[in-house]
């Protein structure tokens, strides 16, 4: 082993049912390096991070790190803890009720008592050396989520880590918060600490990052010094282009000009002001990388966050939208992003699960009967052909892909005029994702229109005929026809030239 | 193919097999003990009616105001994770209204009592709409938030009263309360199957059991399919009420007289039991309606034997006790995943069985 | 980011935990309304000995409190512990009169002098109450921690089975003897706050040994809640299990512990109050488990863990109390008005600290968003 290298991986394979998350892949972490793990959804981020930490455990390779004999066996993330490899994850596991400092020495004691003020001596300083805008007896939860993250890492390197792993920790920090926490890493990178930096944020990790490592379908890419890779090739790297070959495919004729639903200067808690609208058959997809905005526009369209403003019209008429049940009755659906968290109701069935939008439309007092029900349970298990041991089983025990066809079920059921779908192939494999692009192209030729969402680039070219470019929160450009072309779209995305 | 069928029954409605084992063992058991105990005779009660008797009519009458607390407390459960510990104290002032509209008008005729009902039935529902809405709008757990109703609320009645206990003696009332003549059946056992029915028609009629079933299970994503998450909470609560003001009724009218401090006491316990009993998640999201039935009607059949083994009636706690750790404990994950493991050990152990079973 | 340039340089006061806010707004209430009490009824609550009375009577439910406070700051829940009690009241004076046969035999083995017997039993009764209580939370405490069983059934099962021991160990209340009683019922005389009576002597304030007994119980948990490990592992556990468990803290052992000492507290609390009535009675200590919650959340512990103290605890205890005793001196003389009034301010104490807690957290939401519209505009 060289002597400034903390981390190897070498070959790592994990399978789970049905899916190869990690197909071989190597790692190599430096002393004193920031390196960046790159890669969309799906890439094998988190699992290769998981693996890693402990949380899975891998089915092939090995992991060595400096200064332990032989390769090393993590099969817990105590395991981790001992071996130096310290994890910082992106919602923050400390107590909000607790203070900094008791945060920072909990549970790593074998003492009984607790000495307040040695522990919140050595807090400040830890807090000072490290330049941690936190003071030791503050409580917790009433920090900024980027100071409690910095708290977070303040642990981590307490314990003496090699091996410091940060998942995703800007996603909720606004600028200043990011700076701070650069500088908190450049401050541990000087002292030799290793870090492995997990984000979606391209300008970020150019910011800090010495390396990157890209991975796609479970698959390393390559590993490149950051000045070897201009942010446009990174993004092509991450994305790439599938290989299947999708030709079937082909987008539909141009969609009328009359605009179904328009919004102007609409905003929510969540999205900054923005102007949209779709035509009846259209197809077009909000764009760009995680975080960029893109979910929380299409939540304002539909009403799910709080509605700070703007004018809406469907179908030519004012309407207002402020709640889901307003936008269910202009006929409008909408598949979230988070399938498992806003989507599924886990315990019901797959029969209750695909009527639920339908009879809210519908009513309490009209409640669909149970051979009705039954009925369009069963119409639509074919049609979308759900793999279901029977209408009654709850929607949790189905795999993931079977689950997003079941709410995408669940609208289409309410024939919608105006389909919002938001990552709908997300963790799904090929042949579903092929279909439901299908789907999206027949429904559209019939008539709907349709917002898709997704962060693999190839498919929404495939299926959209205009892309709405967002960048931090904002807007950034709207690409039709002979400008649609993945160059563009990736220069668009990333930003400032290459 | 026929196994196959049975097993998913078995799988479907699991959570109905606590109560129902609970069931089957006591009658199991007492019939060991004494094979006459569930023979229902018919004899004359003391206005010369024929009416039913027996321990099978004593438990299915007795269970009448758990029954019908355990359906409200089963929605309430199911849309908000927690508990109303407060039913016993509005079924008191419930009570309490009750007689109050009775005392009030001169003579009890059929319609006095109705509007007396109708009365104790509204404000039963109010107090409930304060309950839920400290739990749908101020997010006060519903334990804490009923804990105010549970101090006060016995009180309360005490008060609607001016401090007596006053009686109500009308013919009325009894047929309330015991028997109607002519009918051998005990009208409460009637007024549980008349609520039963109201709620399978509100089940069938309404969608109000996908509704909080949605909300109690994943509230997030009720909310996106366009379902008014706080009015479910709020709703469940108000039924809520309406099973607090029958069961108020029917303990009135049993003993012709409001008893504050007496009336259905310590049975908000029993009812949260029945829910939990009945094979329902204490943490809300799915329920049924019928295992909570059940559930009351185990733990009156188990009070009941123990009374019969002439167990005194304050120390059949002790022995109910036992028996719901005993249930409890067979139904907690724990045990059950330890069990599995067992199981499995159990077969790996004798392939051959385990291919004969796949086979 | 005023944070930043504002480092912690000992001048400025740190804000508030919400376990210190809530305790302040209680202690504050509690002040006030006494002050107010004084002020307006005057009469009794002029004299110390009312708080002495309050105290008196409610020894037990402090001690209670204590244990449900340790609880409810897991995240957990205890309504077992009146019936515990009363329990092991019944327990105690049983001794006392000697009904408890295989003490007896015991006793009768040791060749004591006859007359150290009496106060070999009180030991035993000590013992015993002790025993019962220890026993009932870890129980208990295994049910719920180890076998993750819902807290609420498990103690609510506790309670049934202690209630259905009452009776059938005794179905007549027993009384102890009044000579042991008198050693138990032993007063501490307080002259320097004591109060002059109609005659004008001097009335020294009366105290039993049971409230120091509480107030040692207090100041112990108070400790352990502060400065020991299992303490603040316990607000860890309350605040966040799952990051509880991230940061290395034994979340069970943490939770059976939590129980166990509320058993063991029961049982203290079930001694003192034998020791203040000398009845063992079945209903005795009725709803003490409700006012024990009542009181902890009037002292500002949240049922949903992680927040509370047991100094708030102690102040709730004695606001409840103060509040009945106002109702009776205020001529609102009718039976139902105590538990009211208790009602409305169980209310207001529970709306306040939902409004206190969601505004924090509101305030907070506001500016972390404003911070991120500045930020990248």
């Amino acid at each position: 082993m060289q002597d400034d290298i903390v981390l190897t991986m070498r070959g790592i394979c994990k399978n789970f049912p049905n899916v190869k998350a990690l197909k071989s892949v190597d790692f190599t972490l430096r002393k004193g390096t920031i390196h960046a793990l790159m890669g969309e959804n799906g890439a094998g981020k988190s699992t290769l991070i998981k693996v890693l930490t402990g949380v899975y455990t891998m089915d092939e390779g090995e992991i060595r790190i400096d200064g332990i004999e032989g390769p090393v066996s993590i099969r817990s993330p105590q395991d981790a803890q001992n071996c130096g490899i310290s994890t910082v994850y992106q919602e923050i596991t400390l107590c909000p009720n607790l203070t900094v400092a008791e945060n920072m020495f909990i549970g790593r004691t074998k003492k009984k008592s607790v000495n307040w003020k040695a522990m919140e001596k050595r807090a400040g300083e830890l807090l000072e050396n490290l330049g941690i805008p936190a003071r030791p007896r503050q409580q917790l939860g009433s920090c900024s989520l980027a100071v409690q993250q910095m708290v977070a890492i303040a642990r981590a390197v307490d314990t003496e880590c090699k091996v410091l792993i940060l998942d995703e920790p800007t996603s909720s920090l606004d600028d200043k918060e990011v700076e701070m926490l650069f500088r908190l890493m450049r401050e541990l990178k000087s002292r030799g600490v290793g870090i492995i930096f997990v984000t979606h944020f391209l300008e970020q990790v150019y910011a800090v990052s010495d390396s990157i490592t890209v991975l796609r379908n479970g698959e390393l890419v390559g590993e490149y010094d950051v000045k070897e890779l201009p942010q446009v090739k990174l993004v092509e790297k991450m994305i790439g282009k599938d290989l299947e070959d999708l030709s079937v495919i082909k987008k539909g004729a141009a969609a009328s000009q009359e605009n179904y639903y328009e919004a102007k200067g609409l905003s929510s808690s969540a999205a900054r002001p923005f102007d949209f609208r779709i035509a009846k058959g259209e197809v077009n997809g909000f764009t760009g990388l995680l975080g960029s905005g893109r979910s929380e526009s299409v939540r304002a369209i539909f009403g799910a966050d709080q509605v700070t403003g703007g004018k809406v019209t469907v179908d030519g008429k004012p309407a207002k939208i402020t709640k889901p049940l307003h936008a269910m009755k202009h006929g409008i659906g909408y598949l979230p992003e988070n399938r498992r968290g806003d989507g599924i109701i886990a315990d019901l069935s797959v029969r209750d699960n695909i009527i639920l939008a339908l009879q809210v439309i519908q009513g309490m007092g009209r409640p669909i009967s149970r051979a009705k029900a039954e009925a369009f349970a069963d119409e639509y298990i074919k049609a979308l052909d759900i793999k279901t041991a029977s209408t009654d089983t709850p929607i949790k025990f189905l795999s993931g892909g079977n689950q997003q066809k079941v709410i995408l079920a669940r609208w289409l059921l309410t024939h919608p005029k105006y389909l919002i779908l938001d990552e709908p192939t997300r963790g799904i494999d090929v042949g579903t994702k092929t279909e439901i692009q299908k789907l999206v192209l027949k429904l559209a030729e019939e008539g709907m229109s349709i917002t898709f969402i997704s962060s693999e680039i190839e498919e929404m070219l495939r299926t959209c005929s205009r892309l709405i470019v967002m960048r931090d929160r904002n807007i950034v450009g709207e690409l039709t026809g002979e400008s649609l072309t993945q160059e563009k779209v990736m220069r668009t995305i990333a930003g400032g030239g290459d | 193919m026929k196994t196959k069928k049975t097993s998913r029954f078995f799988a479907n409605n699991s959570a109905l097999l606590i109560p129902l084992i609970a069931i089957l063992l006591l009658v199991i058991f007492n019939l060991f003990r004494d094979p006459g105990f569930f023979s229902v005779s018919i004899a004359a009660n003391n206005n010369g009616d024929p009416v039913l008797q027996g321990n099978l009519i004593s438990i299915l009458n007795g269970a009448s105001e758990l029954a019908i607390l355990s359906m409200g407390m089963t929605l309430v459960t199911a849309a908000s994770g927690g508990q109303d510990i407060s039913v016993g104290a509005l079924a008191a002032i419930a009570g309490s209204v009750f007689v109050k509209v009775l005392k009030g008008g001169g003579a009890i005729t059929g319609s006095t009592v109705l509007l007396a009902v109708l009365a104790c039935c509204a404000v039963a529902m109010l107090f409930g709409a304060f309950n839920g809405s400290l739990v749908a709008f101020f997010r006060i757990q519903p334990m804490i938030a009923t804990l105010i109703l549970f101090t006060c609320g016995r009180s309360i009645a005490y008060w609607i009263n001016g401090g007596a206990t006053p009686t109500v003696t009308s013919g009325i009332i009894d047929g309330i309360g015991s028997f109607i003549p002519g009918i051998p059946i005990p009208t409460p056992i009637l007024i549980v199957i008349f609520m039963g029915i109201l709620f399978a028609l509100l089940f069938r009629f309404t969608t109000l059991g996908l509704y909080i079933q949605a909300v109690g299970i994943n509230q997030g994503a009720a909310r996106l399919n366009g379902i008014n998450a706080v009015g479910m909470k709020l709703l469940a609560f108000v039924l809520l009420g309406v099973c607090c003001a029958v069961a108020g009724v029917i303990g009135v009218s049993r003993l012709s007289l409001i008893n504050h401090e007496t009336l259905l006491i310590n049975i908000e316990m029993d009812a949260i039991l029945a829910v939990a009993i009945g094979g329902n998640s204490l943490g809300g999201g799915k329920f049924k309606l019928i295992g909570s039935i059940l559930g009351a009607y185990a733990i009156q059949a188990l009070t009941t034997t123990l009374y019969a083994m002439k167990v005194s009636s304050t120390d059949v706690k002790a022995y109910k006790a036992v028996v719901i750790i005993i249930l409890v404990v067979l139904g907690s994950p724990v045990v059950k995943e330890a069990m599995d493991r067992l199981w499995k050990k159990l077969r790996t152990s004798h392939p051959k069985d385990a291919g004969k079973e796949a086979a | 980011m005023k944070l930043f340039s504002k480092r912690a340089d000992g001048t400025r006061r740190e804000p508030m935990t919400d376990t210190q806010l809530l305790l302040t707004i209680t202690i504050c209430i509690f002040v006030v309304m006494y002050g107010l009490a004084i002020l307006i009824l005057g009469g009794g609550f002029r004299k110390p000995q009312m708080l002495f009375d309050i105290l008196n009577d409610n020894a037990f439910l402090i001690i209670i409190s204590c244990g449900l406070t340790l609880v409810m700051i897991t995240g957990s829940i205890d309504i077992s512990v009146g019936g515990v009690t009363a329990l092991v009241a019944m327990v105690g004076v049983m001794i006392l009169n000697g009904n408890i046969l295989w003490i007896e035999k015991l006793l009768g083995s040791l060749h004591l002098q006859p007359e150290t017997i009496p106060t070999m039993r009180i030991v035993f009764a000590l013992l015993m109450a002790l025993l019962v209580g220890l026993a009932f939370g870890a129980v208990q405490g295994f049910l719920i921690a180890h076998l993750q069983i819902q807290p609420f059934i498990v103690t609510l099962a506790g309670m049934f089975f202690a209630r259905g021991m009452i009776t059938i160990l005794s179905v007549q209340p027993q009384k102890a003897p009044q000579a042991l009683m008198d050693i138990l019922q032993k007063r501490i005389d307080i002259p320097w706050l004591g109060s002059l009576n109609k005659r004008g002597e001097l009335i020294p304030a009366r105290m039993e040994i049971g409230v120091v007994a509480a107030l040692v119980i207090v100041i112990l948990i108070f400790l352990l809640l502060r400065k020991h490990r299992l303490g603040r592992s316990m607000y860890a556990v309350g605040g966040n299990q799952q990051s509880a468990l991230m940061l290395g803290v034994n979340v069970r052992r943490t939770r059976f512990m939590a129980h166990l000492l509320c058993g063991l507290l029961s049982g203290i609390a079930g001694f003192v109050f034998m020791m203040h009535t000398g009845a063992g009675n079945a209903t005795n200590a009725t709803a003490a488990e409700m006012n024990a919650i009542a009181s902890s959340i009037i002292g500002g512990t949240l049922l949903t863990g992680g927040v509370g103290s047991v100094i708030g605890t102690f102040f709730g205890v004695l606001t409840l109390n103060t509040i009945k005793s106002i109702v009776i001196t205020s001529g609102l003389s009718e039976p139902w008005w105590q538990s009211i009034t208790t009602g409305a301010m169980l209310c207001l104490f529970i709306l306040l600290q939902s409004l206190v807690l969601m505004r924090k957290k509101q305030s907070k939401g506001k500016k972390k968003r404003q911070k991120r519209g500045k930020g990248t505009a």
